[in-house]
């Protein structure tokens, strides 16, 4: 058993645990949807920097194009103007170097848990030996031995999105950007895969880029905590969170350095949330204004 | 390669689990009040039709054959009116029938599958194809009868041609409306994961679409049996639409009934047999629902 453990864990140094050193830079872009009276600006004069071996996570209030700056960075759309680099060089399109994980789970319903896993390598014609063994070791490491013949239907939601982390981890992607990976799960699953993605990312700190809405979700995992202001989305302050790592939730509930970062972080998107409710409306900014005045 | 990603359509070993699965539907339907409900279904109707000819004998109904005499008729050895389920002429019509539908439906399929397919994946082509498809589509397939009569040679090839219209229709209408109901997500997965764009279609478009393309296949092999009646009933030699109207003018009336009946029996038949195939190439469905049985 123990000679086993040994072996998969020589096997993940080799395969897995490469590191990569990715950087993705941001500067002044700008993206802006539909034409002439029906324009919609959804982002502006935005820059930020994803660095390297660092797990960033981007929070902003919900619909503030979050999942817009996604889409720019997978290389799905292009920025209207500014540029978006990937080690220096422009990113032009959809690339493996880049692994997204969408909000929705997208694991293929027609595939079992196996060939979903191992769709990256047979697209790319790498059907091999060492594909398949890495799919297994990678199967194991998910806990997900017991599924591999079964449809994502049949699995939990937990199960689903570390299917899909599985999925992604395959291609062993220099950047894995992942968007809103967790949200719809109960809060017992959404802790465990909390400590269990940054288990993995503790394991081999490659460049994650993380999105949420959610602030304890947020302050768990970041490296680096980007915030964002409300549409026209850019980029509001970005927080070094320096608890140590690894992290486990007790520890980090009872952290008073994480309790103020969250009041940081809460006041900041308050701020950019009110914004958004009032959206121009006169009776809802008289209620903000009366709120704040009884708040302060 | 592509035989391994393929292969994830079909079951793998699932014989055993797909059998299991059945027999496990077949005796929790016998359970449920369902198959007793149905059988008091079938025997309101016999029985209503039986009082209303063979009791009643409401003024309407003169004319109409009674139970009775159509069973009598359809199981007897030496049938009065020369058809029985005794009779080689029965099977003859029956095989005339599935021949025409057959070849129908794998014409229809075989050109309307693949069309839908490319007019749900291609912008331009859709552009190109829907408004003309659009506008023949409304158009019943009555209205073609004289137009078949003239452009085709022959009594069999008529009759061919308008039972596969209808069914292409559905058919291609159906699988173009697969191919738009499937989730983005899929595909930007496909290319994330470094499938390319013929890939994408082949691993993601074809499956994505499936349930849509069988729906259209239940609707089309119905539409293929209405066609192939009112075909068969201005052209053509045998066949059920055939013995159905040469009935009415020989003046057999039971003969009428056998021929609708038989049409209802064989006619679900070819649907069950449409659902058996798309359930052995939607595994994974199966398994889904039969999940949310228990």
């Amino acid at each position: 058993m123990s000679t086993q453990v040994k072996e998969q864990s020589a096997f993940s140094g080799r395969d897995v645990r490469e590191q990569s050193a990715s950087e993705i830079v941001a500067t002044g872009i700008c993206k802006t949807y539909g034409a002439g009276p029906f324009a919609k600006d959804v982002v502006r004069d935005c820059s930020f920097t994803i660095e390297s071996n660092k797990l960033t996570v981007m929070i902003g209030p919900s619909g503030c194009g979050k999942s817009t700056l996604i889409q720019l960075i997978a290389g799905f759309e292009t920025p209207d103007q500014g540029t978006i680099t990937m080690d220096g060089r422009p990113i032009t399109g959809p690339g493996m170097d880049r692994l997204v994980l969408f909000q929705e789970s997208a694991l293929f319903p027609w595939m079992t848990t196996y060939d979903n896993i191992m769709y990256g390598p047979r697209a790319r014609g790498e059907d091999t030996k060492e594909s398949a063994e890495l799919a297994e070791f990678l199967l194991n490491k998910v806990g997900l031995e017991a599924f591999r013949d079964k449809y994502p239907q049949q699995l939990s939601g937990g199960m689903q999105r570390r299917a899909e982390l599985a999925r992604a981890m395959i291609n062993k992607p220099e950047v894995m950007i992942l968007d809103e990976p967790f949200r719809g799960l109960d809060n017992m699953s959404k802790e465990l895969m909390w400590e269990y993605y940054a288990g993995l990312y503790e394991e081999d700190r490659n460049t994650n880029f993380f999105v949420t809405t959610d602030i304890d979700e947020a302050i768990f995992l970041a490296d680096r905590l980007l915030i964002m202001t409300n549409l026209p989305t850019s980029t509001r302050a970005v927080i070094e969170i320096d608890i140590p790592r690894p992290r486990r939730i007790e520890d980090v509930v009872n952290s008073s350095r994480a309790n103020e970062i969250k009041k940081e972080v809460m006041t900041l998107l308050h701020e950019e949330a009110m914004k958004s409710f009032s959206g121009g409306s006169k009776a809802a900014a008289d209620f903000l204004d009366a709120y704040s005045k009884r708040a302060g | 390669m592509s035989n391994t990603l393929d292969s994830t359509a079909g079951p793998q070993g699932a014989e055993v689990t797909t059998m299991t699965l059945t027999m496990h539907r077949v005796s929790s339907w016998l359970k449920s009040p369902r198959p007793y409900l149905m059988l008091i279904g079938f025997a309101a109707v016999l029985g209503f039709w039986f009082l209303s000819v063979e009791i009643w004998k409401l003024p309407r109904f003169v004319d109409m054959p009674g139970p009775t005499e159509v069973f009598s008729e359809w199981f007897s050895k030496d049938p009065y009116y020369g058809l029985s389920i005794y009779t080689p002429e029965y099977y003859k019509h029956i095989g005339i029938s599935l021949r025409r539908i057959g070849f129908a439906f794998l014409l229809a399929t075989g050109l309307g599958v693949p069309l839908g397919l490319f007019l749900g994946w291609s912008k331009s082509f859709r552009e190109y194809i829907f408004p003309l498809f659009e506008v023949l589509r409304p158009i019943p397939v009555l209205a073609w009868v004289p137009l078949a009569i003239i452009m085709f040679a022959g009594s069999e090839t008529p009759v061919i041609f308008l039972t596969f219209l209808a069914s292409f229709f559905a058919t291609t209408l159906n699988t173009m409306l697969g191919v738009e109901s499937i989730d983005e997500s899929y595909s930007r997965a496909a290319r994330c994961l470094g499938a390319n764009r013929w890939q994408t279609f082949r691993h993601v478009v074809v499956p994505g679409a499936m349930p849509y393309i069988f729906t259209g296949l239940q609707i089309s092999i119905g539409v293929a049996w209405f066609s192939l009646v009112a075909g068969e009933m201005v052209s053509g030699q045998y066949g059920l639409g055939y013995l159905i109207n040469t009935a009415y003018m020989m003046i057999e009336y039971p003969k009428i009934i056998i021929g609708m009946i038989t049409l209802g029996i064989v006619g679900y038949s070819t649907s069950a047999l449409v659902r058996l195939l798309g359930d052995y190439l939607m595994q994974w469905r199966v398994r889904e629902l039969a999940l949310g049985d228990n």
